[in-house]
């Protein structure tokens, strides 16, 4: 339980923290497409007896350049060539899965979904380092990335290393998503990138409270998701969803009807 | 580095090199040809209009310059280097695009914004008084100071093109690159820009500037590059308006006209 908290808080941590710059840049789904890829390289960790963790992180890293190299070419073909990599991705995860002998769909089921509550104290360790390198990509080169993510043709002209940080941000997005693989799983990562990031902007002017909102967002929905499960015996990862989108809703819904209130009541509200 | 220590207000370049030399550039899109043979120069402290119709080709030639269009035949040399010997230059550009590109997914503040293009000078350091000084100067100079903590998407059309001015004006550059800086832009804006380029063009800088109709801008204007399907048809002294639309080869087309099915669909587009 204790360990299933602290990789949650990890995961709260730092998906918001790079999932903000898929935000910028309108590829919100991105991080779910690098999850699918993702499972092919669990597959084969579990295939080949590895460790799931570190297929899935160099398998995710292939398919987040891949993805990159798609976005960076353009053009009307690119939305088919991201469906044969998405879907080609983790209908080779569930073959793959499969082919492994003495495992059974259970197993598959923990990974598309998380199961924090089976994180042994190496996969914490694992989650740890990965994560604090996320954290130190995401925090350490905040200008930059934000430069491209904002005005790509303009970071390009100005001479900033456009495409080195590009292909950073898709490595970094996909070591995002394996970590969060234990806490939430696959299918579930791109939301703890993309919904504390919608939540935080609701009330933020800027980007770097943006960031840090959507982080404290993500941590605080990560150890109340996973508080919740235990107390009702949910499923970790979706009760952490769950929770996020509900303080989405909460949120724009007081927003709305403060704001309401004031244009009925101009006077008293200035 | 900044701009007065290498290039003093009174003396140029000796060597004259221009810092913007094109020669013979040919840009295609689809094999279509959109700029044909085109040869422009320009020398520090000049500042350029190049203006034309609709589709004209201008605002290729623009990325043509800065890198961002291909070219098909042809070079373009800045600060006399061309090819990859242009980026240890590059942060002496200061580009404004027509509006900001799509990545607005996430609020950013004016402060923000302007920051971004100190980057080009900063290299992979932390910030430095050196560097906020001139970001918060150049959020000054285009009047913008009380909204540093704003979001941009707060801001009108004009305050958001003036933002993109001060982003580019952060990185303190030699040569600044303006596509249709004052296209649909309230007056007190076009005001604020002539102030920002007279003072920028002052100071020894270089201006190089697209436009459909020059306005306040027009005074400031050293030398017009007028171009017409692709092709440069005039290069000197500014055109009043009607001598520039009354230029031979001009065929006057407007989006409003009844013939503009000419120009949308004859070799002017």
């Amino acid at each position: 339980m204790q360990r299933a908290l602290i990789g949650a808080l990890i995961t709260g941590l730092i998906a918001p923290a790079l999932g903000i710059y898929l935000v910028q840049r309108r590829m919100a789904l991105i991080g779910d497409g690098i999850g699918h890829i993702a499972l092919t390289g669990v597959g084969l960790g579990l295939l080949t007896g590895g460790a799931p963790v570190l297929t899935a992180v160099v398998v995710a890293a292939v398919g987040a350049v891949a993805v990159e190299l798609v976005r960076q070419r353009g053009g009307a073909s690119g939305d088919i060539a991201l469906a044969l990599l998405f879907y080609g991705g983790i209908s080779g995860g569930v073959f793959l899965v499969a082919l492994s002998a003495g495992r059974t769909n259970a197993n598959l089921t923990s990974y598309l979904f998380g199961s924090p509550l089976t994180t042994t104290r190496t996969d914490l360790v694992v989650m740890a380092v990965l994560g604090g390198l996320v954290l130190a990509v995401t925090q350490l080169l905040r200008p930059w990335l934000f430069a491209i993510c904002h005005d790509e043709e303009y970071a390009r002209v100005a001479g900033l290393p456009v495409r080195a940080l590009n292909l950073l941000l898709a490595v970094t997005t996909a070591v995002t998503v394996t970590v969060a693989m234990r806490a939430v799983g696959l299918l579930l990562v791109s939301a703890l990138m993309v919904v504390p990031v919608a939540t935080a902007q609701l009330v933020t002017r800027g980007f770097r409270s943006t960031m840090y909102l959507a982080m404290t967002i993500g941590v605080l929905a990560s150890a109340l998701g996973v508080g919740i499960a235990g107390v009702y015996d949910t499923a970790p990862g979706a009760t952490i969803i769950l929770v996020a989108i509900a303080a989405f809703a909460l949120l724009a819904t007081g927003l709305g009807v403060v704001r309401g209130w004031r244009r009925r009541h101009p006077v008293a509200a200035a | 580095m900044s701009r007065a220590d290498d290039k003093p207000v009174a003396a140029r370049p000796t060597d004259g090199t221009p810092i913007v030399d094109v020669r013979g550039a040919t840009v295609a899109y689809d094999g279509r040809p959109v700029l044909t043979d085109v040869d422009l120069r320009v020398s520090a402290g000049e500042v350029v209009a190049i203006l034309g119709p609709n589709g004209s080709g201008k605002s290729t030639l623009v990325k043509a310059i800065l890198g961002l269009a291909p070219l098909v035949t042809g070079s373009v040399a800045l600060f006399g280097e061309t090819g990859s010997g242009i980026r240890r230059h590059r942060h002496r550009i200061g580009y404004v695009p027509q509006r900001l590109g799509a990545g607005s997914g996430v609020p950013a503040t004016v402060g923000e914004v302007v920051a971004s293009g100190r980057l080009a000078r900063r290299g992979l350091r932390l910030p430095r008084r050196a560097d906020r000084d001139p970001v918060a100067r150049a959020i000054a100079a285009v009047g913008l100071a009380e909204r540093t903590h704003d979001p941009v998407s707060a801001l009108s059309g004009g305050q958001q093109q003036r933002v993109l001015i001060a982003r580019a004006l952060a990185a303190e550059p030699d040569l600044l690159v303006l596509d249709e800086p004052t296209a649909g832009v309230d007056a007190a804006s076009q005001d604020a820009f002539a102030d920002v380029l007279r003072a920028f063009a002052a100071g020894g800088g270089t201006v190089l500037l697209v436009a459909h109709e020059l306005g306040p801008l027009q005074s400031l204007v050293t030398r017009a590059v007028v171009i017409h399907s692709g092709r440069i048809t005039h290069d000197g002294a500014v055109p009043d308006p009607t001598g520039y639309h009354a230029l031979p080869g001009h065929d006057h087309v407007h989006p409003h006209a009844r013939n503009d099915r000419t120009g949308f669909w004859g070799p002017d587009w």
